[in-house]
C-alpha cells in the first residue's frame, strides 16, 4: 500500500496506461505544459511528449469531437474537460455522437474514449463550476459513467475506463482531489458495475457516491453512538449500475436511503429506488428516503452552499425519519 | 481552380458513378412517395460531381476517412458503397449497411472509409479532425475529409474544428458543398461574407473556390488540398459552388427559390458537362451514354428488388450494437 492523494491516483492511472499502451493519448485545456488547473497531470507532457499529451484551444466541442474521431480510428484518447459544467457546450458530441455512433453504424464502430471531468460542489465556485453532472450522462444509453470516491477507486476505475472499448464519462469530484488514502501497489483495476461496501450495519442501507459517501460515513459514526448501525454503499459507477449489492444489503436492513449531491429530478437515487421497487419491493419494511439538493441552484456564499448540499446532519435526520427501534 | 483533363478511364468512372447517383436519387424519391422508404431523405441531385471527385482522393487502405452529412447518399455511393446494403438500409431492412439502425441520414461503411454520416449540423467536422489526429500520430500518410453544407459554417463546431486542425496542422480537408441554401434560407441571408472560403483567412488556412458542377475542376482542387495535407502543411478549405435540384428534404417543393434559378443550374448539369467534354474528346458517344444509362438503371432496379425481399430486422436486435466488448 502507498498513501496517495486522489489527484495523484488519477495521474498514476494515466501514467500507467500511457506507458502500457502507446495508443493512449491525453489532451485538454492547460493539461500538458501547465499540468491542469487542478494540478492532476503534471509530468505527463515531459514524459510522453507533445504528440501524445496536448494543450488544446478552449473548444470543448472540438476537444470531444476530435477525441471521438481519434478513438474510432485506432487511438484511445483520454481528454479532460476542466469543469463538467462546461460539457454542456459540447453536449451534442457526447450524447449524440460518442454514445450513438456504434449503434447507428450497426456495430461497425467502437469509441474507446474516456472523458475526464471535475464536478461537484463544496468549494464556493458558484452555480456554473460546482454542479454534480452525473444525471446529464447516466440517462444516455451508450455512455458509461464512473464516479470514483477514493484514491484507490480513482486509480482502478480510470485504468478500467481507458481499457473499455466504449465511451466513458469519468467524473472526478473536485473537493476530493487533496484527499489522501491507501492505494494498492502494483496493477490495480476496479471493475465497472461493482459497488463497494464501505461500512456494515443492520439497521439501514445508505447508498451514496463520492463526497456523499464521506457524509454518510460521518453520519454512521454518529448514529453508531446511539446504537443505530448503518450500512454504507458506494456505487462507484452509475452506468453500469450495481443494484444487486443494494438488494443484498436490503435483505439485512430492509431500509433504504439514497444521498445525492445533485437535484432531486433526474438523479440516480430515483433510478436505484425504482429498480428496487421493480425487482425487490418485498425487501423493504419502510418508505425509502432520498436526500438531495432539492430544486436548488448552487449559490456562491459558503454558508448558503453548505445549507444546500446534503451533509451528515441531513442524513441523520433522514435516518430518524425511518423510526428505527434498536 | 480550372479543370485539369483526366485520363479517359478516370473520366468514364466519374461519369458512370454520377449517372448511378442520379438514378439512385430519383428512385429514392419514388420509393419515398410510395412509402417504401420512410422517415426522411435529403437528395443530392445536381451535386454529384462533388462526390465523385472527392471519392477519387480517398484510399481506405491507407486509412483515409470521410465524414459527411444527412445529404450523403452521393458520397456513400461514390466511395463505393454497394447498392444492395444501401437500399436495404434506406428501407430499414436486414442486409442494410448498418442493419437498419442508421437509415438514410446515417450511412456508415468502414470498409470504404465512410466513418459517419451526421444529422446534427457541423457534428462531423471535429470527428474528421480527430481522424486526422490519428494520422498525424501514427504517421500513416492518410488524408481525412469532412464534407458539409453552406448552412453548417455558422455553428461553433465548424469554427472550433477549423481552428484546432489549423493549430495542429492536421491532414484534413474541409469540403463545403455550397448549394446556396441551408434548408429554406439562402446562404447570403445568414452570412455576412460572400464566400464560405473567405472565412479560411480567420484560421490562416488556404482556401479554394471551385465550380462544383465540374468534376475535373473539383478533382484538381482536391488533389491540391490532398498534397498539402500529405506533405504536412495542414488543412485546406474547399468551397464547391453547387446546387441541389430538389428541395431540402422529402416533400419540400422549394418554393423559396427565385424563378429561373433552377433552370440556370440545370443548364450546367455536372453529368452533362463531363459527358460533353468526353464527346468533344471523342471518348464517348450518345450511344455509349445510353448504354451506360441502361446498365446503371438495371443495376439499381435489381438492388431495389433484392432489398425489398429482405426481411425487417428481428426485434431481438433492438438492444444489440450499443456496447462494444
Ligand atoms: C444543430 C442542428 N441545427 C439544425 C438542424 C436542422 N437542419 C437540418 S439540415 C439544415 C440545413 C443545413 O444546410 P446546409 O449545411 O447548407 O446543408 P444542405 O442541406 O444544404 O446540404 C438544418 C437547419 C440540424 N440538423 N442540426
Ligand atoms: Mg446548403
Amino acid at each position: 500500500m502507498t498513501v496517495l492523494a486522489y489527484r495523484d491516483a488519477v495521474r498514476r492511472a494515466l501514467d500507467e496506461e500511457m506507458a502500457r499502451d502507446e495508443n493512449v493519448i491525453f489532451f485538454g485545456e492547460d493539461v500538458a505544459r501547465a499540468g491542469g488547473v487542478f494540478k492532476v497531470t503534471p509530468g505527463l507532457f515531459e514524459k510522453y511528449g507533445e504528440d501524445r499529451v496536448r494543450d488544446t484551444p478552449i473548444s470543448e466541442t472540438a476537444i470531444i469531437g476530435s477525441a471521438i474521431g481519434a478513438a474510432i480510428t485506432g487511438l484511445r484518447p483520454v481528454i479532460e474537460i476542466m469543469f463538467a459544467d462546461f460539457a454542456a457546450v459540447a453536449y451534442d458530441q457526447i450524447v449524440n455522437q460518442a454514445a450513438k455512433m456504434r449503434y447507428m453504424s450497426g456495430g461497425q464502430i467502437s469509441v474507446p474514449l474516456t472523458i475526464r471531468m471535475a464536478h461537484g460542489a463544496g468549494m464556493s465556485f458558484g452555480a456554473q463550476h460546482s454542479q454534480s453532472c452525473e444525471g446529464w450522462f447516466m440517462s444516455v444509453p451508450g455512455l458509461k459513467v464512473a464516479v470514483p470516491g477514493t484514491p484507490a477507486d480513482a486509480l482502478g476505475l480510470l485504468k478500467t475506463a481507458i481499457r473499455d472499448p466504449n465511451p466513458v464519462v469519468f467524473l472526478e469530484h473536485k473537493a476530493l482531489y487533496a484527499d489522501r488514502a491507501d492505494v494498492p501497489d502494483g496493477e490495480h483495476l476496479v471493475p465497472f458495475g461493482k459497488a463497494a461496501l464501505c461500512r456494515s450495519g443492520q439497521h439501514v442501507t445508505i447508498v451514496a457516491i463520492q463526497r456523499m459517501v464521506q457524509m454518510a460515513l460521518k453520519a454512521a459514526d454518529l448514529l453508531a453512538q446511539e446504537g443505530i448501525e448503518c450500512e454504507v454503499i458506494d456505487l462507484r459507477t452509475l452506468s453500469p449500475l450495481d443494484v444487486e449489492t443494494v438488494q443484498l444489503s436490503l435483505r439485512k436492513t430492509a431500509r433504504l436511503i439514497t444521498v445525492e449531491e445533485s437535484p432531486l429530478a433526474g438523479g440516480w437515487g430515483g433510478l436505484v429506488i425504482s429498480r428496487i421497487m421493480d425487482e425487490a419491493i418485498w425487501l423493504l419494511d419502510a418508505p425509502v428516503v432520498r436526500v438531495t439538493m432539492g430544486e436548488g441552484i448552487i449559490p456562491f456564499s459558503p454558508p448558503l452552499e453548505r445549507a444546500l448540499i446534503p451533509d451528515e446532519q441531513r442524513i441523520i435526520a433522514a435516518v430518524r425519519q425511518l423510526g428505527i427501534k434498536r | 481552380m480550372p479543370p485539369v483533363p483526366l485520363p479517359e478511364s478516370a473520366r468514364k468512372h466519374m461519369l458512370r458513378t454520377m449517372m448511378l447517383i442520379r438514378v439512385v436519387e430519383n428512385q429514392v424519391q419514388t420509393l419515398f412517395s410510395e412509402n417504401v422508404i420512410q422517415g426522411t431523405t435529403h437528395l443530392a441531385n445536381g451535386q454529384e460531381a462533388v462526390a465523385v471527385a472527392m471519392a477519387a482522393h480517398v484510399n481506405p487502405r491507407r486509412g483515409d476517412t470521410v465524414t459527411c452529412t444527412y445529404r450523403g447518399h452521393s458520397h456513400a455511393l461514390a466511395l463505393g458503397m454497394q447498392l444492395r446494403p444501401f437500399f436495404a438500409e434506406m428501407m430499414g431492412r436486414t442486409g442494410g449497411c448498418s442493419k437498419g439502425k442508421g437509415g438514410s441520414m446515417h450511412l456508415t461503411d468502414l470498409s470504404i472509409g465512410l466513418i459517419g454520416t451526421f444529422a446534427v449540423v457541423g457534428a462531423g467536422l471535429p470527428i474528421s479532425v480527430g481522424a486526422a489526429l490519428t494520422a498525424q500520430i501514427k504517421r500513416n500518410g492518410s488524408v481525412h475529409l469532412a464534407i458539409f453544407g453552406d448552412g453548417s459554417v455558422n455553428i461553433g463546431a465548424w469554427h472550433e474544428s477549423l481552428n484546432l486542425a489549423a493549430v495542429w496542422k492536421l491532414p484534413v480537408i474541409f469540403l463545403c458543398e455550397n448549394n446556396l441554401y441551408g434548408e429554406y434560407t439562402p446562404y447570403l441571408r445568414t452570412s455576412p461574407v460572400a464566400h464560405v472560403a473567405d472565412r479560411a483567412a480567420a484560421y490562416g488556412l488556404p482556401a479554394i473556390i471551385v465550380d462544383g458542377q465540374d468534376a475535373e475542376a473539383l478533382h484538381a482542387a482536391l488533389r491540391q488540398a490532398s498534397e498539402h495535407a500529405q506533405n504536412g502543411s495542414g488543412p485546406t478549405l474547399i468551397e464547391a459552388k453547387t446546387y441541389r435540384y430538389s428541395g431540402h428534404s422529402r416533400t419540400d417543393p422549394a418554393a423559396y427559390r427565385p424563378a429561373g434559378e433552377l433552370e440556370q443550374w440545370l443548364a450546367r448539369d455536372p453529368i452533362q458537362i463531363l459527358a460533353d467534354r468526353m464527346i468533344a474528346d471523342r471518348q464517348i458517344d450518345a450511344q455509349e451514354i445510353a448504354r451506360l444509362q441502361a446498365e446503371v438503371e438495371a443495376e439499381v432496379n435489381s438492388a431495389i428488388q433484392w432489398a425489398l425481399a429482405q426481411p425487417f430486422p428481428n426485434t431481438e436486435t433492438l438492444y444489440e450494437d450499443i456496447w462494444a466488448s
